[in-house]
């Protein structure tokens, strides 16, 4: 299953985001300086923003035309990954059924994922009663509920410090492996321990994966520059 | 991206609302065709209405500095309760007002009976001097409070500076709390000088004649009391003419609102000793006098009498709950699709039919739908829909000043949220935007059921034989039913204050 960028060209008032590659299943780093483009690209993907032009396919299938909620997607944000009135079995049911109108079948799957992140006994807790790491646990979560084959990290662990981060991507490996994930990061650190390639962003290009090591060890000028 | 459901029912709401407003003023302006029909007793109603408008908002204005001046900077018990209190004026009835300022400043109320005690002559209460009175009696809490926000809005710091550069009271005046004025003032006035712009019901009861007729209480008159549509129509016109001409002046000014804001302060200004302490302990006494002492009054007088109250004005009562409730419903519903539309980025065009209700006054829009309707039903028979409407209408701008903030915030924080989790139509409206809004929501529908409950304006073009509780007090009092009258006044005063709690409790349950 792969991801395929097929020409794409997406403009925004005076910025241009290019894209024209295909990204294979497994883990990937987004890179690139601050306002090249990543989030953009994030957001094309998920479908919050629709190319001028140019098609985006997934396992063959054209889903350039779908709304974010029928794309083979999940999504987590920097901020605002859970809606704070409701509790956190609420936030994490969402990932069956918008709706929320749960079977008992579906209930206990929300109490057994809940579980697994080590979260049992939080189920009626609303997330202002969790600590920043439990509230990305039910986060990531309801992305196992979901269980869609693409997901696009937007850089959510960056709040919660060194070991904590390193802990949820730890967390995120075991449970998304055989998930395609694209995840955006300022931290080369974060690139190497977890996405074995790298996409960089470049002013506005989306340049073809390529592995991470490598990429980082010997950077192309523009990069250098940034990672310092 | 998807274009949920509430997206077209916004647009269909703001064309229709346009529709409404434009179409009725349309009407009014057909049948005037022109002004050649106005009198010199029609310039004289312009006339009126406009410097009774500015002398209004100047002694509210004026008067409402010191008060602000000494709840700045005064920390005492029941505080806090006056400030709230401050609020209440634009949820009371005007015409309870109107009868607890009577019950005061009237000719057998309790100021004569202590003027003719030390030998001094009477005043009366009605004519222009009543209207003025009633206008800062409605007008000079919300100043109160507008200012207070500006005091507040100081830093501390600047403050303690002032404290540390050894400042006296009058240097703090004159390089902190002037320059503060000098913002806010503006604002204020011009706030005032609005409301009183389409005032009806202070005019209707305590006004009339050459000398207290608004623009609003003559297109009233001709209306009802001459059948004269044409003029009417061409009163309209220039109420219209008014109304835009200040809603462009407020457009150069900002001009406050004056609700909702916290007004819970730290610190604020320092608090002068001496004849300064006693000087505000006054103003403050004098302005808490001024404010409740109409309002106990009709609670007294109303109270012993209120099981005791005809049927009729139970009737009227539950009449008036039922419009109330429809217009707070149809107010907030219109209010939440608009705003979410607006949220979402909606046509400019979406934004501005949400805020033409301010530039069109009840008794133009009643006049235009009645010019529309008429033939098809009986006034009679639209004296309550045509009501409730209207005054859905006339809430939408100020449901919509605090809804809108809240809608942005939403789509900004969780529209891809919910848009990633798809979360749509019906279930994001359960899950996500009544939660989210739930406290913006309530206070609309709750000012706007109270709006509704106290509205004595248009429902007077079409009273027939089943008025509702304002109109019912108002015939009371004119019958010089006064014991009656204020226990409807108090039963209103109080379904009143009660509507606006239940919807706003209600918004705040889960919080």
């Amino acid at each position: 299953m792969t991801l395929e960028f097929r020409d794409i060209l997406l403009r925004q008032d005076d910025f241009t985001l290019t894209a024209d590659l295909t990204v294979p299943q497994g883990r990937h780093a987004v890179i690139g300086a601050s306002g090249s483009g990543k989030s953009t690209l994030l957001a094309l993907v998920a479908g919050f923003l629709a190319p001028t032009k140019g098609r985006l396919i997934w396992d063959g299938q054209d889903i350039t035309d779908m709304t974010p909620g029928q794309r083979p997607v999940s999504i987590l944000f920097q901020h605002h990954n859970l809606f704070p009135h409701l509790t956190v079995k609420q936030n994490v049911g969402m990932g069956l059924r918008p709706d929320l109108r749960l079977d008992r079948d579906q209930q206990r799957r929300v109490t057994q994922v809940l579980d697994h992140v080590g979260l049992s006994g939080t189920e009626d807790r609303r997330p202002a009663a969790l600590s920043g790491g439990q509230q990305s646990r039910v986060a990531l979560a309801r992305v196992l509920l979901r269980a869609r084959p693409l997901l696009l990290l937007d850089e959510p662990f960056a709040a919660l410090g060194p070991a904590l981060k390193s802990e949820m991507l730890t967390l995120l490996a075991q449970v998304a492996s055989d998930t395609t994930v694209l995840m955006v990061t300022h931290d080369p650190a974060d690139a190497r321990a977890f996405a074995p390639d790298t996409l960089l962003v470049e002013d506005g290009a989306v340049h073809a994966p390529r592995p991470t090591g490598p990429l980082l060890d010997d950077p192309p000028p523009g990069l250098r520059a940034y990672l310092g | 991206m998807a274009a949920g459901l509430p997206l077209s029912i916004g647009h269909a709401i703001a064309g229709a609302l346009a529709a409404l407003i434009l179409g009725t003023l349309a009407a009014v302006a057909w049948v005037a065709g022109g002004l050649s029909g106005l009198t010199e007793w029609d310039l004289r109603a312009v006339w009126f209405t406009l410097w009774q408008a500015a002398l209004s908002a100047t002694l509210s204005a004026a008067l409402a500095v010191p008060v602000a001046r000494a709840l700045a900077r005064r920390r005492f018990r029941g505080r806090g309760l006056l400030v709230t209190l401050l609020g209440a004026p634009f949820i009371l009835p005007v015409i309870v007002a109107v009868l607890g300022l009577i019950a005061i400043f009237g000719r057998n109320g309790a100021l004569n009976g202590a003027l003719e005690a030390l030998g001094l002559p009477a005043i009366g209460i009605y004519g222009w001097q009543g209207v003025i009175l009633a206008h800062v009696f409605f007008n000079l809490p919300l100043s109160v409070r507008l200012i207070l926000q500006g005091w507040q809005a100081i830093p501390a710091e600047r403050f303690r500076l002032a404290a540390s550069l050894d400042f006296a009271p009058r240097d703090i005046a004159r390089h902190l709390e002037r320059p503060m004025l000098r913002g806010v003032l503006p604002g204020v006035w011009l706030a005032v000088f609005l409301v009183c712009l389409t005032s009806f019901t202070v005019a209707l009861a305590l006004g009339g004649g050459p000398r207290a007729t608004t623009v609003e209480l003559a297109i009233y008159q001709a209306f009802r009391f001459d059948f004269d549509l044409g003029r009417a129509a061409a009163l309209g016109m220039v109420q219209i003419a008014i109304c835009i001409g200040a809603a462009a002046l407020a457009a150069r000014v900002a001009v406050p609102a004056g609700f909702g804001a916290g007004l819970d302060a730290v610190g604020g200004p320092p608090a002068p000793g001496g004849w300064r302490r006693l000087a505000d302990a006054a103003v403050i006494t004098a302005a808490a006098v001024f404010l409740l002492a109409p309002l106990i009054s009709v609670a007294a007088t109303g109270l012993p009498r209120l099981t005791g109250l005809p049927p009729e004005v139970w009737d009227a009562a539950l009449r008036s709950i039922a419009m109330a409730v429809t217009s707070a419903l149809l107010s907030s519903g219109a209010a939440l699709a608009l705003a979410l539309t607006i949220a979402r980025g909606g046509a400019r065009w979406v934004e501005a039919a949400g805020m033409l209700p301010l530039i069109a006054s009840p008794l133009v829009l009643g006049t235009g739908l009645f010019i529309l309707l008429r033939g098809t039903v009986t006034p009679q028979q639209m004296a309550l829909p045509v009501t409730a409407l209207i005054n859905a209408a006339m809430a939408l701008p100020f449901a919509l000043r605090a809804l809108i903030p809240a809608a942005r915030a939403l789509e900004q924080d969780y529209g891809q949220l919910a848009a990633s989790l798809d979360l749509r139509g019906w279930a994001r409206l359960r899950l996500l935007v009544l939660p989210r809004l739930a406290r913006p929501l309530g206070f609309g529908a709750g000012l706007a059921a109270a709006l509704a409950m106290g509205d004595l304006g248009v429902i007077t073009l079409f009273a027939g034989d089943r008025p509702t509780l304002p109109l019912m007090l108002y015939q009371l009092m004119n019958g010089y039913r006064m014991a009656d009258a204020a226990a409807c006044a108090l039963l209103l005063m109080g379904l009143s204050l009660g509507l606006f709690w239940m919807f706003d409790r209600g918004g705040r349950r889960d919080a």
